[in-house]
């Protein structure tokens, strides 16, 4: 028969990638169109990044993690963030345990035996990476029986641009075209509000992405769909391994006091230590308690013990406050406050761990969403969020021309004016003055948006006036007798009767819309009773306005233009 | 994007001191921006980065997305399967599966091989959409037949298994285009009615791709490798197809026997009848083919030129060797003349010397004449003489023609001084003594 499957090796065939320090998710749009993470040959969704190797062989993903214990000089791990840096910029303390990075050139690299002689081989960086990238490669093309050769790959916001090219190369190496790197953050905003239930709407977003060994937060704008990063945060050394730390350190104490010798000083019984206390702190994010047991922990003794899950949030409540202080800062950061934000998504592994949401949410108002699986039963999978974002975004732009996606992402089109102030109406009744925005601060130009408003019931002229306006914060002093009144208010939710009596001392402080300056008035006449009024306002790049308003469902429009200043 | 967001809340009414040309009045400006980085990801980024790109507001850019979208859908109906359906096929019978042309009823027909999985099951749907029976029942039609559908169904079946496929296509008439009659060729069509026999006849090809006719311009290695191609055909072809159907029943288990042995023997008839038929069919192309001619003329003409030149060469070669042979006979010739003018020199230089010996040998033999014989007065005894001349004899015998010339001379000069010729004589036969050619006592006289 003639070829069924004409060009077929043309094709591009694009797979979303997370690429971690401590793990990478392979992730793909299924043909519903929803992303899924794809699962590796083992079952792992979360793929340790890590490679070994014992006699030629390669071992990958969590096969070659527990060569951390025995082989941990021909295992690397850990390497995501010395990608495209010189040595001297490079911080060698996630590899303690595993291959350390020696200097070769202007890179990193390790020395490993990866092949079948005796003598060690310079690895680098680039190379493991791209070994790395072949096996993630491999996995998704096995999973779905079709030559994956192209990719989106997530990277942080602090990527630079060396970094960037040496992925890319990398993934190159390993028969991956990376059709783009995308943010962390943006991607895990992206497998949100990519939902198909998902509304746009305009929304200040915090991304709390809490690693195995490092976190960052970021503040997005989220406005018409289109993102913008507006502040970014980063701690390189708080993550998952800082709480496992603790675990690790609570045993080490409990088996120094019955066996009197302390684990931790042997770097079998530490890197044993580190992979089961990982899983301990795992198993904690899910369940109240959690086992530990270790074959010939130190000195042949085996040891076994428990841990519930109070007890580690009392051992770790330190590590946690750090967690929302890293979010707390970018909030600052950003010139923002708390009550500015719409929602919090917390992402990467650590963010499983119950209590860092739960003591998010109460810095944050009711009204924001807390996108963890502690608080909203409807969340993501942390761990997956990037993967996925990346999948959606391949999905996109798979059928693109390379030129296309180049032309797209280049500065030309992504620098943009974003709006200062936020634009909206005012509304004028007796002596109050109240100011609703349409179009938010940090609103990527040009914009446009829509929205229709109710007129008086009788109907006849109308007065609309666009102004610009800016937002405050009223702190008022709490009164003991509004508190009932608000308690009362709220008495369909019973839960809060708990929290009130924290918030009790607490100023009350809730965002208060001023005018700052007015920029155009327009008057719609002879409106129908009960009728509604459809405004639309259209942004240029440079600041010129065109404002339209009609009654809905009438012939007749009022239009004007605002020139740029 | 478009859609309005409703926000609750209750518009002032117009005050009468407010007024403006045409409603609307510009009253301020807005504040300066601030420039950020967009992040380039989500499907509104996409659009942002169209609409900056081709410099397009919203407004004109939704109605091009718009005007894509539409097309898209228009073109999915009219791909495929926009053919007429033949009043007659939809009254077919569903058992009469065999004789049924499978590409019609899905509406496939100007594919018919072509036709990929994908259209086939496009079709496929398309045509379960409208035939359907629930469909038909929901239009009310009364009419329990549903024969057609299980047409479509059949025919589906039959194009999307690849063995059961390739059967069908095996004898699949329509698909196959006649070869044009010689006349029809000599119209000067020759490419324009052959191609698309071969096109068609490329189907059956295990290897593919299948090199085509060319065109006037082909090289002599491309109709070479096309000929070559469909000489040795290689056809997938088969024809199960038109097998006779072989009755189930146990009953009768010769009757079935013979029936399968017949079938088998009927489809090896086909395909040697169609090896034939393809090999007849390229004969008949290959005879009609200008190109051949052309290239076995342009051989031809290059054999021939080809043996010109070797000709000329040959004949060349024969000259020089000719010319060779005569030189080396002259040269033979002359260094035999040379040899016999030598010899002859040679021979009477030889009698010249021998003639001068003798002549010597005599003066020698005189000079002792001349002395008489070294006798002291009055006539030399016999015995005297005798001695002398042996010793004579002996010097002779022992010198060669030079001495002996030399000799001469000496002896010559002598005189008739009997002293001085047997001086000479002595002192000749010192020397040859110094010499080693004779021995003290040898000569009894000159010693």
């Amino acid at each position: 028969m003639m070829s069924d499957e004409t060009s077929g090796a043309a094709e591009r065939f694009a797979i979303g990638i997370s690429f971690g320090n401590s793990s990478s998710s392979i992730a793909r749009l299924n043909p519903e169109g929803k992303a899924e993470v794809i699962a590796n040959e083992e079952g792992d969704r979360q793929i340790p990044t890590v490679l070994s190797y014992i006699g030629g062989e390669q071992y990958h993903g969590s096969q070659a993690k527990s060569q951390l214990i025995r082989n941990s000089k021909n295992t690397v791990a850990y390497f995501r963030d010395y990608i495209g840096k010189n040595f001297k910029s490079i911080d060698a303390t996630p590899c303690h345990n595993s291959a350390h990075p020696i200097q070769t050139d202007s890179t990193v690299a390790f020395s490993i035996r990866d092949t079948d002689s005796e003598t060690p081989n310079t690895v680098t960086v680039s190379e493991i990476t791209t070994r790395h990238l072949r096996r993630l490669k491999q996995s998704a093309t096995d999973y779905l029986g079709k030559e994956v050769n192209a990719a989106v790959i997530t990277v942080p916001t602090d990527f630079n641009d060396a970094q960037r090219e040496a992925l890319t190369a990398a993934a190159k190496d390993a028969g991956l075209e990376v059709l783009q790197l995308i943010h962390e953050p943006v991607a895990a905003a992206l497998a949100y509000h990519a939902r198909p239930e998902a509304v746009v709407t305009d929304k200040l977003v915090v991304v709390a992405d809490l690693g195995g060994t490092r976190s960052d937060a970021a503040v997005i704008a989220c406005r018409g769909g289109m993102y913008t990063v507006l502040a970014t945060a980063h701690d390189y050394e708080l993550g998952g391994s800082t709480l496992d730390k603790i675990i690790i350190d609570h045993f080490a104490k409990e088996f120094i006091k019955k066996h009197k010798t302390d684990p931790r000083e042997n770097e079998r019984g530490l890197a044993k230590l580190k992979l089961e206390g990982e899983a301990t702190r795992k198993a904690l994010s899910l369940g109240t308690n959690a086992t530990l047991s270790i074959e010939s922990l130190a000195n042949g003794i085996d040891y076994g013990s428990t841990i519930n899950r109070t007890r580690f949030e009392l051992l770790s409540s330190k590590v946690f406050v750090q967690f929302t202080g890293l979010i707390e800062q970018v909030i600052k950061k950003a010139e923002l406050d708390v009550l500015d934000i719409d929602e919090v998504i917390f992402s990467g592994g650590t963010s499983h761990t119950p209590k860092i949401a739960l003591l998010a949410r109460s810095i944050f108002p009711e009204t924001t969403k807390i996108l963890a699986p502690s608080t909203d039963t409807a969340a993501i999978n942390p761990s997956e969020l990037s993967a996925r974002g990346a999948a959606i975004q391949a999905s996109l732009i798979q059928e693109f021309e390379t030129e296309d996606i180049e032309q797209s992402i280049h500065p030309m089109v992504t620098a943009t004016p974003h709006l200062s102030n936020a634009i909206g109406v005012e509304f004028t009744s007796g002596e109050t003055v109240e100011f609703k925005p349409l179009l938010s601060t940090e609103t990527a130009l040009p914009a446009r948006r829509v929205a229709q408003y109710s007129v008086p019931k009788e109907g006849g002229d109308v007065f609309i006036r666009v102004c610009e306006g800016v937002r405050e914060i009223k702190v008022t002093k709490p009164e003991p007798k509004p508190k009932e009144v608000k308690a009362k208010d709220e008495d369909d939710e019973e839960d809060s009767d708990l929290d009130s009596d924290e918030d009790e001392e607490e100023d009350i402080r809730e965002i208060l819309w001023k005018t700052e300056k007015p920029i155009a008035e327009l008057a719609v006449k002879g409106v129908k009773a009960k009728g509604k009024i459809e405004l639309m306002v259209h942004i240029n790049a440079d600041l010129g306005l065109q404002i339209t308003a009609r009654e809905v469902g009438g012939q007749s429009a009022v239009r004007g233009a605002v020139e740029s200043p | 994007m478009s859609s309005a967001q409703v926000i609750n809340v209750t518009l002032p009414a117009l005050s009468a001191d407010w007024s403006a040309e045409k409603d609307f009045k510009a009253v301020g400006k807005l504040s300066a921006t601030t420039q950020r980085n967009l992040e380039p990801v989500g499907p509104y980024f996409l659009a942002h980065a169209r609409r900056k790109r081709h410099h397009r507001t919203f407004s004109e850019d939704e109605r091009i997305q718009a005007q894509q979208n539409v097309k898209k859908t228009e073109d999915d109906e009219d791909d495929d399967i926009s053919e007429d359906e033949d009043p007659m096929m939809l009254q077919r019978d569903a058992k009469d599966w065999k004789s049924q042309d499978h590409y019609a009823v899905l509406g496939l027909s100007k594919y018919r091989w072509r036709a990929t999985p994908e259209q086939i099951k496009r079709a496929h749907r398309k045509k379960v959409l409208r035939h359907h029976p629930d469909k038909k029942a929901a239009l009310g039609d009364r009419d329990e037949n549903d024969s057609f559908f299980k047409c479509i169904q059949k025919a589906t079946e039959m194009l999307l298994d690849p063995v059961k496929r390739r059967q069908f296509d095996s004898v699949d008439e329509a698909a196959d285009v006649e070869p044009p009659t010689k006349k029809e060729v000599q119209k000067g069509k020759f490419f324009k009615l052959w191609a698309p026999v071969f096109e068609a006849e490329s189907r059956f090809s295990k290897i593919q791709p299948v090199p085509q006719l060319g065109d006037d311009n082909s090289t002599f290695e491309e109709v070479d490798a096309f000929y070559n191609f469909w000489y040795n055909f290689d056809s997938w072809r088969s024809f199960e197809y038109l097998d006779e159907d072989v009755p189930d029943d146990n009953e009768n288990r010769d009757q079935k026997r013979h029936v399968e042995k017949k079938n088998a023997n009927a489809r090896r008839k086909r395909k040697t009848e169609d090896t034939a038929r393809l090999r007849h069919l390229v004969d008949d192309c290959a005879a009609q083919d200008e190109r051949i001619k052309k290239f076995r003329k342009a051989a031809r003409a290059d054999k021939d030129k080809k043996r010109l030149e070797k000709e000329a060469e040959a004949k060349r070669l024969a000259e020089e060797k000719e010319k060779a042979r005569l030189e080396e006979e002259q040269r033979k010739k002359d260094a035999e003349e040379t040899a016999k003018a030598d010899r002859e020199k040679a021979k009477k230089a030889k009698e010249a010397a021998k003639n001068a010996a003798k002549k010597n040998k005599r003066v020698l033999k005189g000079s002792v004449k001349d002395v008489n014989y070294f006798a002291d007065g009055g006539e030399p005894t016999a015995a005297q003489v005798d001695s002398v001349l042996t010793d004579v004899d002996f010097v002779i015998s022992k010198i060669d023609n030079e001495e002996l010339a030399a000799l001469a001379e000496r002896l010559t000069g002598a005189g008739k001084d009997a002293a001085a010729v047997k001086n000479v004589y002595t002192e000749e036969f010192k020397r040859l003594v110094g010499a080693g050619k004779a021995k003290d006592g040898e000569a009894k006289f000159f010693s």
